[in-house]
């Protein structure tokens, strides 16, 4: 048996050092603890959440590339890209805070609950700090909500539904890609300028949540200059021929058809649409025309000529003459044999805003990062003069109204810039109808 | 009255390809007893047999072009295909231009080739299994096809245009007395529609007029005593899986112009077609034609906007609500024969 013994010299001197090595760690660290993930070696992980397998898999995989190489740039690799021309200089090329950045990847399948599984499973079991990514609104809102209860930061991919920063906005996510609304103040005037005032539009909408809002916002634009909207058709998710829906079309005594479809979706109505000989017909006394709210250079692609004189918006394109998009071209080019899609684009941006962020904020917690980017107004990322506006986590920022181009140089030189139309043409006020209810809380730091 | 003319012309072709697949459907079912879930990736490969051909048409030399540039401003590599070398410029467009007609010519062999692989390698080891283990392993082996279609070929549509000559649309309307523009229908879906039906009437023929066909008629009908006989009817039968898969095949390929294929094509068109073997009585060849003939119409009416507005979302649900209906009134499907899948 063995005898303790305890003396008061002891126990002063046991909880002397006890305390100083309980206190120490707690001190060097206090900066960082107390929220979810907190960084404690030397890198930071981020999660990048994208389709890598389902119908947005190639956009997914072009995402993914951009991330890869804004992980490059941010540790000091390549030759930096846009961090040269970004206006903010808080990125100097040594990770995040001094921090290596590494990443993992989730595999969103452009399905909810499988894009939140993913999202939930970088977090909890890789230590995520930020989730970012997605090709869907859809994936958008889910995986926004889940970051927002779990206190991560959310930087959405390509997601352009009204709603994302509407009515399911949350102070943990934010946007910098464009939306439905700007989309139909951009496009509005250009098409009022090329097919005129007194035109009557045929909706056909995705039957989802992207698609309602597109289909309100672009009616609404159009309405407000004149056009008539004769019938708006919901349209099947899962439809791959369209022929019933277009069919009836000219019957209706439409001169204009709008397509408020995306991916393989408008792929295939829009070559249904011109094989039915559409774009060949005079009605109304006036040629009829195709539009296209929304534009993928991918999908594009996919719908081959079909694209060519064909109207839409975009948020980025890689043709742009500025110095940001020439140096995120060139780097981008240069690494991988083509230029960027602007899903690409936007995941490199937000991945480059995220690290400024946290450099300007001097730490990771979510509530710090996100006080830095509400109201950061920047330059030098492609998109001209931008602001993180506060209220709603949305970045407003000029628009790009383009059309399929009628004689390509390469592959690649599919849609031509029509106009940029300026920022003040599609910043609505906060509590605009179109992004009614919802709030966006306050942020969360999590654990 | 127009509205319904265009409508069944849509419902026609679109009945093209559902009447095509669950031809084919009901051949394997009818001879081999096996349902087959993997048919619809066989549509898919169809459509990529013309994804293919039209890429080795194109398949070109490069020579650098100081003049121009690419993207990243570097001297820019133009490609001349070599089908223009060879057969000088306007021939070798001309034949990249018919890549998808001549793609039938590559389809076919190819495609009897992926059925007889495909049945000995893999399905005839599950004939004595249940239909729950034949469904399995064939939708898995359509999830193996499509995944490796999507390694090959990418997740996006590739736009596989028809020759320029079927390009526009036919004004029907002004053919029988109605208006201008008012019933118009691409000349593409209408060479579909007489491709199946031509596709359709060859396979009837030949069963029904060869000594190959009487035999396989026969082993459908009674395959224990036909084999009595001294006929190899399994020989018969892999060769009729051949076939069954070369018409799935032609219809994918001759589908490409009309839908940009992509390696998701033929789930979307299988359950459709499963439906349609059911409504038309499973192992039943004219069931499986007239059905699916009849679902590609009623889709089409379903999706009218005037339909839609008395009855949201019909459109989605017409096919298996009209499947429910018929089931219930008909339990062996419209065609169906006494003894089929009844043991």
């Amino acid at each position: 048996m063995s005898k303790i013994n305890l003396t008061r010299r002891g126990v002063l001197k046991t909880g002397a050092v006890a305390g100083a090595g309980l206190a120490l760690p707690t001190y060097l660290s206090a900066q960082d603890s107390g929220f979810t993930n907190a960084p404690t070696g030397s890198t930071v992980t981020l999660g990048f959440n994208v389709p890598q397998t389902g119908p947005y898999a190639d956009e997914g995989a072009d995402e993914l590339r951009a991330y890869e190489l804004a992980v490059e740039h941010l540790n000091g690799g390549g030759d930096g890209g846009m961090m040269n021309t970004f206006s903010s200089k808080a990125l100097q090329g040594n990770g995040i805070l001094s921090k290596k950045v590494e990443y993992v990847t989730g595999d969103t399948q452009t399905k909810s609950d499988a894009a939140r599984a993913s999202a939930k499973s970088m977090i909890e079991k890789d230590g995520a700090i930020m989730i970012t990514g997605g090709s869907s609104s859809g994936v958008a809102v889910a995986v926004q909500a889940l970051c927002q209860e779990a206190g991560v930061i959310f930087m959405a991919g390509l997601t352009h539904s009204n709603d994302t920063t509407g009515k399911d906005k949350r102070a943990n996510g934010f946007r910098h890609f464009f939306n439905s609304y700007m989309s139909g103040a951009a496009l509005a005037p250009v098409l009022a300028s090329a097919y005129g005032t007194d035109r009557k539009a045929y909706h056909l909408t995705a039957d989802y949540n992207w698609g309602y809002t597109t289909e309100e916002a672009i009616r609404a634009s159009t309405e407000a200059m004149g056009w008539e909207t004769v019938a708006a058709v919901k349209t099947p998710l899962t439809q791959t021929d369209f022929s019933s829906y277009i069919a009836p079309v000219l019957q209706s005594g439409a001169d204009t058809l709008v397509l408020n479809h995306y991916g393989g979706n408008m792929v295939n109505s829009l070559t249904n649409a011109v094989q039915f000989g559409l774009r060949d017909k005079q009605v109304n006394g006036k040629d009829f025309q195709i539009i296209v709210p929304l534009y993928s250079r991918l999908m594009a692609r996919g719908a081959g000529e079909n694209v060519k004189g064909i109207f839409g918006s975009t948020n980025w394109h890689w043709s742009l003459q500025d110095e940001a998009s020439k140096a995120f071209v060139q780097s981008f080019g240069t690494k991988y044999g083509f230029p960027p899609s602007q899903a690409a684009h936007t995941c490199y941006v937000q991945t480059l805003l995220y690290a400024d962020a946290v450099e300007r904020a001097g730490s990771f917690a979510p509530c710090a990062v996100a006080e830095a980017l509400e109201g950061f107004e920047f330059d030098g990322l492609g998109n001209g003069k931008t602001l993180y506006r506060a209220e709603d986590h949305q970045c407003f920022k000029d628009v790009l109204v383009v059309k399929g181009k009628e004689n390509p140089d390469n592959e690649f030189d599919l849609l031509e810039i029509v106009e940029v139309t300026p920022v003040e043409q599609v910043t609505y006020a906060p509590d605009h109808p179109q992004f009614a209810g919802g709030a966006l809380g306050s942020c969360n730091n999590g654990a | 009255m127009d509205a319904i003319i265009l409508q069944i012309l849509n419902g026609l072709d679109k009945g093209s390809a559902y009447a095509l697949i669950a031809l084919g459907l009901t051949l394997i079912f009818g001879t081999l007893g096996v349902v087959n879930f993997a048919h619809g990736a066989l549509f898919m490969i169809g459509a990529f047999c013309a994804v293919t051909l039209s890429r080795i048409l194109s398949i070109s030399r490069t020579y650098v072009d100081e003049t121009q540039k690419d993207f990243l401003g570097r001297p820019l590599e133009v490609k001349v295909p070599y089908a223009h070398d060879i057969f000088g410029p306007e021939m070798g467009a001309a034949i990249i231009d018919w890549a998808v007609p001549l793609s039938i010519l590559f389809a076919i062999p190819v495609m009897i080739a992926v059925g007889v692989i495909m049945e000995r390698g893999l399905i005839k080891h599950f004939y004595k299994r249940p239909h729950a283990d034949q469904i399995l392993v064939t939708f898995g082996l359509a999830i193996v096809l499509q995944e490796i279609i999507k390694y090959y070929y990418g997740a996006n549509p590739i736009p596989t245009p028809a020759p320029a000559a079927f390009k526009g649309s036919f004004d029907f309307g002004a053919v029988i007395g109605f208006d201008a523009n008012t019933i118009i229908y691409p000349y593409w879906r209408l060479v579909y529609f007489a491709f199946a039906a031509v596709i359709i009437g060859a396979v009837f023929a030949f069963l029904q007029f060869t000594t190959f066909g009487m035999v396989v008629r026969a082993g459908m009908a009674d395959r224990e005593t036909v084999g009595l006989l001294g006929i190899n009817i399994d020989k018969r039968f892999t060769m009729m899986f051949g076939l069954a898969a070369a018409v799935a095949g032609l219809a994918g390929v001759m589908y490409a112009p009309i839908n940009s294929p992509n390696y998701h094509m033929g789930m979307d068109f299988l359950v459709l077609s499963f439906v349609v073997v059911v409504v038309g009585g499973m192992g039943s060849l004219p069931g499986a034609v007239l059905a699916g003939f009849l679902l590609g119409i009623l889709e089409s009416f379903a999706s009218m906007k005037e339909v839609i507005n008395i009855l949201p979302g019909i459109n989605q649900i017409i096919i298996y609500l009209v499947a429910i209906i018929i089931l219930l009134t008909r339990p062996r499907g419209l065609m169906g024969r006494k003894g089929v899948m009844e043991e």
